[in-house]
């Protein structure tokens, strides 16, 4: 296993690369250095000459990935993606191109985004299995049609209107909850129990049909049946038995959003006024800035490519029979 | 017992999933037991003297007096640092007044050999401006650690090491703070540093062409600070301080401790405009010093996010894209409200606080607000004093919901929503570029006099009265030359009010557009019958760049372009591009029609007719000029070369009539329109006069906290009564499942095979 895991981490940094290369390509694709410099310098009266020292100073004047000019491995390493690449591996973020610690904001915005990530997550499963396993509890009644209809009601809806709604319901009708911001201490919990709820709802419908569907197709295998005809309660039954055999689908659809609770919900932070990784994300692309999008976009790939490998470990765990190798 | 325990537990997970948002609710209604559990801010800020205001999109880039010019940087920049002049806050047209400076200082004139001339002496006979600016005695820095002295007079923190500032983010971390008096040297430094190689300066290259030697300073500067770097990387950040007080230039000196002498090159009024703009803020080298240490660069400690000054506020939290704090200046020199305005003032309530010292409100804290709903409802709730405290287009905006919305007009009137309106230095026009072929100049006299007809039955298709009536919900005024009417050279007799190429005078003497007979006449003229070329019989297509993407809000808007166009048969070829694009197209000069705005820099005919000035045109100055249209007209040249160097009189207000009667005639812009602009205040906000040129404001904002507070309460009382309904409806949905499950539970194995058989 430790040697799968070895080839799994090879395999993530040659992705990581790809991916860097990748996100470099489309960047440049889309803003020529001359663009960063003129939307990073901003305002009236901005000069030829000093969009070029904004350049220089950041290592933008350099070519983007073969410099002719230079000898040897010079050519590779004197350009923009080798000098802005390289030392990502090292998870050294450096600065934003309008000069602030990328590392830092990372350090300051993780919080918040994780506060609303993970409550959103742990509940989302929670209500999703439970919600899920009832209606497969009452399959062939009439609640089970209705949790289904609920469920393809939820479904229909775009996550924006549930926000919207929410914040007219409960911040301007009602008025029992800030429509946006953010504080520390108790006051988080006023600012993120709507974000919260809507999340949870929002993904309800989807996630609900697709357990129903995993869990149904355990609920009719032999040894349902034998655990049944052993005189074991319905409930035992579902929640000890089905649930744990219906376990891989779900983890690979849960372990593999991981790294969405570090980069955050991006329309719930900028909605709710989150000062996420998600809203910081948003920002480096609307401003232009490439330093901050490439690592936000590494970090986001390490993290999947993290998020996947304990996918596979979880496997394991969750199943002895599987063996990585 | 066995099968119990898991039932029970799964009964429970039931619930709780099913009840889980009503949960949240009521935990919510128990820790928010106050009044009101809807604010977004801390509970009780809204008794004490804060202003809450919001800030849009992201946090402001420049807060560094040199390198400022934007908008949203204003509500932090014209509250810290204080520029030898400001606008009277009342008075309308804008007065000038001293702030720093004890008064507006006279200017000597003086001829190239040094001699004095008298006050009326001809502007090209001048050689030199002389001003002595006095500055007011004992006006002290707010607190600042950079002022910070130990017990024998050293600066505590002007040494620092990397490893110093290591657990340093912000300027608050350093915890002793200092001060001292404000001199002629700091306004002499900030002058001197316009011309710095290190950061933005964009005031630079217009001053450099104005202050006597700083040209050559800044050349001589890039040498030194390259000499500085000579052993850096061009990307290091951690940079020695180039000390601008070891490097003197005879433009800006310092006299004596209290007066600044500024020598300007031959005769320009309009420079004491500049004076009154944050590129003229004093800077202590201190600041400079401390903010040049190792490490500080990369923590973000820089003038840029930190400024020091001596002004009413000073910045006391900085959270990119979410949260600045301005708290009141303790060494604040003791400014009072002014005690007369314009007419009409007294009425209205202005001139109640005569007298009172400024600031009145002791903190503001601006929020950042990404969406426009979020940012409504908060206002509306009042957890926002105003939706926007240094823009005037979103009162403009409650203006028009108020005419659409009868609710609305209710709504705003019983909250007692202050909506004051003015016209503002602003306008936005269709600019035809004079390089091209088509719609510019021409290459031949011939060419010349068709292309200006094409101009002109283009200017008169353009209804522009239907674009404020459509677009701008009736919220402006029609150009009818480039100069709006708040500003001298504007006269409702003269050619700025009245254009007789696009319009004629009506029964009662206002303007009426011409008919498009007459816009068609003149393109048969101009050689396009029908909108077909004469010669070759193709019809004219012209193309016009828009400087943002046809998103649907703006598709509605080109495609009335496209509609007025094509009213006399001209197609449209829209080229709507980001904004960057749109600037790079603009500076080549590769556009043929295009559509801009323009925000005066300052009050004065000459910030708006010097986009027509031909040495200012954008595509021959490499992107330096302003002149967008790169309009080319000798006469005008001569004429605005005369004007800029008048004060406002007769002899000004008579160049500039002609001035606009040839841009008139050249029709080189459709004027397009001024567009209404209104604040929006609260009730308990007073003294909120809508301006976008007294741009340090704020200070004059009074808030009554009592008053917030009580209508908040009233506003955004709690409505419970849903959250047990929620509850018990969730009940009413989870009991047949209750006794569904017990049911299945207590049922024989005769049944279930069944029941799965049917299922799978």
């Amino acid at each position: 296993m430790i040697n799968y895991i070895i080839r799994r981490i090879g395999y993530g940094i040659l992705i990581l690369i790809g991916v860097n290369l990748f996100t470099f390509a489309l960047f440049f694709t889309v803003n020529t250095p001359d663009d960063m410099a003129r939307m990073n310098i901003g305002g009236k009266r901005v000069t030829q000459d000093a969009i070029e020292k904004w350049k220089v100073e950041r290592g933008y004047n350099k070519p983007l990935l073969w410099n002719a000019q230079k000898p040897g491995m010079e050519k590779v390493t004197d350009t923009i993606f080798f000098e802005r690449s390289a030392q990502l591996f090292a998870f050294q973020f450096g600065s934003s191109d309008s000069g602030r610690d990328i590392g830092y904001e990372l350090r300051q915005r993780v919080g918040p985004s994780i506060a609303l990530a993970i409550p959103t997550f742990i509940l989302g499963v929670f209500v999703v299995i439970v919600f899920s396993l009832l209606m497969v509890f009452f399959r062939s009644t009439y609640l089970e049609f209705w949790g289904v209809t609920f469920a393809v009601f939820l479904l229909s809806i775009s996550g924006l209107f549930y926000i919207i709604v929410g914040q007219f319901l409960f911040s301007k009708v009602l008025k029992l909850v800030p429509i946006s911001g953010f504080a520390g201490g108790w006051d988080l919990f006023v600012f993120l129990a709507l974000p919260i709820v809507i999340g949870i709802v929002s993904r309800l419908g989807g996630e609900a049909l697709f357990y129903r569907t995993m869990f149904l197709e355990e609920v009719g295998k032999d040894y349902v049946r034998t655990a049944r005809s052993k005189g074991l309660s319905e409930t035992v039954v579902l929640f000890r038995h089905v649930l744990r055999n219906a376990l891989l689908p779900i983890l690979t659809s849960t372990v593999a959003v991981l790294p969405l609770l570090f980069l955050g919900a991006l329309i719930m932070e900028s909605f709710f006024g989150i000062p996420g990784l998600g809203s910081y994300t948003i920002d480096a692309i609307n401003a232009q800035d490439f330093a901050v999008v490439r690592s936000m976009v590494f970090v986001g790939s390490a993290l999947y490519i993290v998020g996947l490998i304990l996918t596979d470990i979880s496997y394991t765990v969750a199943d002895p029979r599987i063996r990585l190798s | 017992m066995h099968q119990t325990g898991p039932a029970a537990r799964l009964c429970r997970a039931a619930l709780i999933a099913l009840c889980a948002p009503a949960l949240l609710t009521l935990s919510l209604a128990l820790t928010a037991c106050s009044e009101v559990s809807n604010n977004p801010h801390p509970l009780g800020s809204e008794k004490t003297n804060t202003i809450f205001a919001p800030f849009r999109e992201r946090s402001p880039k420049y807060l560094d007096p040199t390198s400022s010019y934007s908008n949203d940087e204003t509500p932090v920049t014209y509250q810290v640092y204080e520029p030898l002049y400001g606008y009277h806050y009342l008075k309308r047209p804008y007065e000038l007044i001293g702030k720093t400076a004890e008064e507006i200082a006279k200017p000597r004139y003086l001829d190239k050999d040094g001699k004095e001339l008298p006050d009326d002496a001809p502007g090209e006979s001048i050689a030199e401006t002389v001003l002595d600016i006095k500055i007011k005695p004992g006006i002290r820095y707010a607190p600042h650690p950079a002022f910070a002295k130990d017990a024998q007079g050293a600066y505590v923190y002007h040494n620092m090491k990397r490893e110093d500032v290591a657990d340093k983010y912000k300027v608050t971390d350093f915890k002793q703070t200092g001060t001292r008096e404000l001199t002629a040297d700091d306004y002499v430094y900030g002058i001197r540093r316009l011309a710095t190689p290190r950061i933005k300066s964009p005031s630079y290259s217009t001053m450099a062409d104005y202050i006597v030697g700083l040209k050559e300073y800044g050349d001589k500067m890039v040498e030194i600070d390259k000499a500085l770097r000579k052993d850096l990387d061009p990307t290091d950040r951690d940079l020695p301080m180039l000390d601008f007080r070891n490097y003197p230039f005879v433009g800006a000196e310092a006299i004596d401790k209290n007066t600044l002498r500024i020598r300007v090159k031959g005769k320009y009024p309009q420079f004491k405009y500049w004076l009154a703009m944050t590129f003229f803020s004093p800077i202590p080298w201190e600041a400079e010093k401390f903010y040049a240490q190792p490490g500080m660069a990369g923590k973000n400690l820089t003038m840029n996010y930190w400024p020091v000054g001596t002004g009413p506020y000073m910045l006391t939290d900085y959270i990119e894209n979410r949260r600045h704090v301005l708290e009141r200046n303790p060494n604040y020199h003791g400014e009072t409200y002014p005690c007369e305005g314009e007419p009409g003032d007294k009425e209205k309530g202005y001139l109640v606080d005569c007298g009172k010292p400024l600031p009145f409100a002791d903190k503001v804290v601006f929020d950042m607000e990404k969406e426009g709903v979020p940012l409504q409802a908060k206002f509306m709730q009042g957890y926002y004093d105003t939706p926007a405290i240094e823009r005037l287009d979103l009162g403009t905006t409650f203006i028009v919901a108020m005419g659409d919305d009868a609710k609305k007009e209710k709504e705003y009137k019983e909250k007692g929503i202050q909506l004051p309106t003015t016209v503002e230095a602003n306008n936005w026009y269709i600019g035809f570029n004079w390089l091209d072929p088509v719609v510019g100049k021409g290459a031949t006299p011939e060419q010349a006099l068709r292309n200006r007809k094409l101009r002109q039955a283009l200017s008169i298709a353009i209804d522009w009265e239907e674009h404020i009536a459509i677009f701008e919900r009736g919220q402006g005024v029609a150009a009818q030359g480039p100069l709006p009417p708040s500003l001298f050279g504007y006269r409702n007799d003269g050619p700025s009010a009245f254009n007789p190429v696009v319009y004629t005078k009506g029964p009662d003497g206002k303007p009426v557009r011409r008919s498009l007979d007459e816009a068609k006449r003149l393109l048969a003229e101009a050689g396009y019958p029908d909108g077909r070329d004469a010669v070759t019989g193709k019809p004219l297509v012209l193309n016009f760049d828009y400087q943002s993407s046809a998103t649907p809000a703006v598709k509605a808007l080109l495609d009335w372009y496209v509609k007025q166009f094509a009213k006399i048969g001209v197609q449209l070829e829209v080229r709507a591009t980001d904004y960057n694009r749109f600037q790079d197209k603009i500076t080549k000069g590769s556009v043929q029609i295009f559509f801009w705005g323009w925000l005066a820099d300052y009050p004065d005919a000459e910030n708006f007719l010097f986009m027509l000035y031909g040495p200012n045109a954008k595509a021959l100055t490499n992107g330096n000029g302003e002149n967008n249209a790169n309009y080319q007209n000798a006469e005008f040249d001569k004429l605005y070369e005369k004007m800029k160097f008048l004060d406002d009189g007769p002899e000004k207000q008579k160049l500039i009539d002609e001035m606009i009667t040839i841009v008139q005639n050249d029709a080189v812009w459709s004027f397009g329109y001024f567009p209404t602009s209104a604040a929006a205040y609260h009730q308990w906000i007073t003294n909120g006069k809508p301006t976008q040129i007294v741009r340090n404001h704020i200070s004059y904002l009074h808030l009554h906290p009592e008053l917030r507070a009580t209508l908040l309460e009233q506003w955004n009382r709690p409505v419970w009564w849903p959250v047990p309904l929620i509850l018990i409806a969730l009940i009413i949905a989870v009991v047949p499942a209750w006794f569904a499950w017990r049911r299945r539970e207590r049922e024989t194995a005769a049944r279930t095979p069944a029941t799965v058989s049917a299922t799978t």
